[in-house]
């Protein structure tokens, strides 16, 4: 029992952290739950107050925002710098993995989809997000509304999680149908433009995975059980040492579930030097492991 | 020999470039295709809703813009005013606004919502007093007992600005020859648009009704020239006498507004005198 606890050790912890960060958001709502007179975490993903004085904002809706030609206010702008700090620690894309509700609709999919051995019947590239995340702040500029958010399937859970379920649901429904039957990771991993946007923070974020290469026997369980497993390019990781990748989430599926133990959260090392011919490479496999 | 490998490096480059433009108008068609319906969806979105915004909201364009739809001045109002717009409501998913007839404002003095805005779109500065949410309309005389000779006065009673949002305008009632009518007019220059009115009205459905004020108001063009309240002297372009002159007064006439206005709710006891 406790074997099992401790192989799935972060994927319970993922969906304990997902789950009361989420609690947190709908007491704080529902009950006005408040400790010393201030409440606790009020508003949502987009834009929150912790303890009644800590501004929190999405920085790709504050981006969105100044692109549609508004200036924000100085709490709104701090809130994005304190997220984006905190991000550029722990990992781009820990927020993929550790707070998106979202996330727990798709890694469900992705299981069922690896049970049923349901064939994938598109070939989205994995750089479509970037595409998505640069034609949003494009529209931004052009409509003058942050156009992200106005159709963001994320946003909407989120608020309706909070606030009383409408059609949000909606939006999730089909990224859980897509996600198994069209495209394994359709939405996380090839469309969402707020995993693109923090893929980018993850390119220079501190925490990181080490690849020990010596223990490694080369099985692909890793690349198995990756939601991103172009970040596990072996001909990459085997000369790099570490995930670079900006795509990594910090889920931490390959650590438990590598049998030799090759892998563990550790800090940041200097890249190696050739960048170049690794940058190939990297672009290679991105485009192979659709 | 070398000349074979520059043959094969310029192939090489034509490829690449041939390449470059079949994946430039791939992705261009992609991004065209997708913008368009996404833009199209965004104008769709930005058309203006009939809704009434929380007490200092900025014009409607800038408001959907800077609202990050986060909700927290739907968990600041403690009258539960506020909801943010479902699917299928007047107003923008997401966005917040409220329905008069169901849950007025209550016009905190401290304007908890506007105050917890984080991005600015409820301006944190507002007196709820200068507040514009909307414009009271008498929509339906026809309806309004009042109009019909009987004694009402609810909504002039419920007024928070009392006697100064809505008057009692008395007429003689012709049909009997000695009675009154009591007709309420809504005055422009202090309706905040809170809706308590609306709340109260005493029909099924309401004959005073809070209108955004880009419907409830109509505009006088700049040529008419109302002599008995503009005093200063007609110029040759028709335009008051100085520019600089008009702004102090209108600033001074809303220092006068707002020292004249006084919340009945917030009365100590010398409103009725």
């Amino acid at each position: 029992m406790s074997n099992i606890i401790y192989r799935n050790r972060f994927a319970i912890s993922r969906r304990i952290c997902q789950l009361s960060i989420l609690l947190l958001f709908y007491t704080s709502f529902i009950y006005d739950w408040k400790i010393g007179g201030v409440e606790v975490l009020e508003g949502n993903l987009s834009a929150s107050t912790l303890f009644g004085m800590i501004p929190l904002t999405d920085p790709y809706a504050a981006f969105q925002i100044l692109f549609s030609g508004h200036s924000l206010l100085f709490d709104t702008l701090m809130g994005a710098v304190i997220i984006l700090g905190f991000y550029l620690v722990f990992g781009g894309r820990a927020f993929c993995s550790w707070v998106c509700p979202v996330n727990m609709i798709t890694d469900n999919a992705q299981k069922l989809r690896a049970r049923f051995k349901i064939p994938s019947l598109l070939k989205i590239n994995r750089r479509a997000r970037y595409w998505i995340l640069g034609l949003s702040l494009v529209l931004s500029f052009l409509s003058g509304v942050a156009a992200f958010e106005w159709i963001s399937p994320i946003s909407m859970l989120h608020r309706e999680l909070i606030y009383g379920m409408q059609m949000g649901w909606v939006g999730v429904a089909v990224i859980f149908l897509f996600d198994l039957f069209i495209q394994k990771q359709a939405w996380c991993g090839h469309l969402c433009p707020l995993g693109g946007f923090y893929s980018i923070l993850g390119r220079v974020s501190l925490l990181r995975i080490n690849f020990n290469k010596e223990k490694c026997t080369k099985c692909g369980d890793c690349h198995r059980i990756c939601p991103e497993p172009q970040v596990l390019n072996l001909a990459v990781i085997f000369k790099e040492e570490m995930v670079y990748s900006g795509n990594c989430t910090n889920c931490g599926r390959c650590i438990t579930q590598c049998p030799e133990e090759c892998f563990q959260f550790s800090l940041r090392k200097s890249r190696p030097d050739n960048q170049e011919s690794l940058l190939k490479e990297i672009n290679f496999s991105e485009n192979e492991s659709n | 020999m070398r000349s074979q490998g520059d043959k094969n490096i310029k192939m090489v480059a034509e490829g690449s470039r041939r390449d470059f433009f079949i994946k430039f108008g791939q992705i261009g068609t992609f991004a065209l295709v997708g913008g368009t319906l996404w833009s199209g969806f965004l104008s769709n979105a930005k058309s203006h809703a009939f809704v009434l915004r929380a007490p200092g909201a900025l014009p409607e364009d800038d408001f959907l813009a800077t609202c990050i739809k986060c909700g927290q001045c739907v968990d600041a109002c403690p009258f539960q005013t506020l909801s943010l717009a479902k699917v299928g409501e007047r107003a923008q998913i997401g966005t917040p606004g409220f329905s008069a007839r169901e849950i007025p404002c209550y016009m905190c003095e401290d304007v908890p919502c506007a105050r917890a805005c984080p991005t600015g779109a409820l301006d944190r500065g507002i007196d709820i007093n200068q507040s514009r949410m909307g414009l009271a309309v008498l929509l339906d005389q026809e309806s309004c007992i009042a109009f019909q000779g009987l004694r009402c006065e609810v909504c002039y009673r419920a007024c928070p600005l009392l006697d100064k949002a809505i008057t009692l305008d008395y007429r003689t009632q012709k049909r009997t020859g000695k009675h009154a009518y009591f007709e309420p007019i809504v005055h422009s220059e202090f309706c905040t648009g809170c809706g308590k009115c609306e709340h109260v009205c005493i029909l099924e459905e309401s004959a005073i009704r809070i209108l955004p004020l880009e419907l409830a108001q109509g505009k006088l063009g700049e040529n008419y020239r109302l002599g008995w309240k503009d005093k200063s002297r007609i110029t040759r372009d028709f335009k008051s006498e100085s520019d600089s002159g008009t702004q102090t007064s209108n600033k001074e006439i809303q220092q006068e507004q707002r020292n004249r206005v006084m919340d009945s709710l917030n009365d100590e006891g010398t409103l009725y005198e």
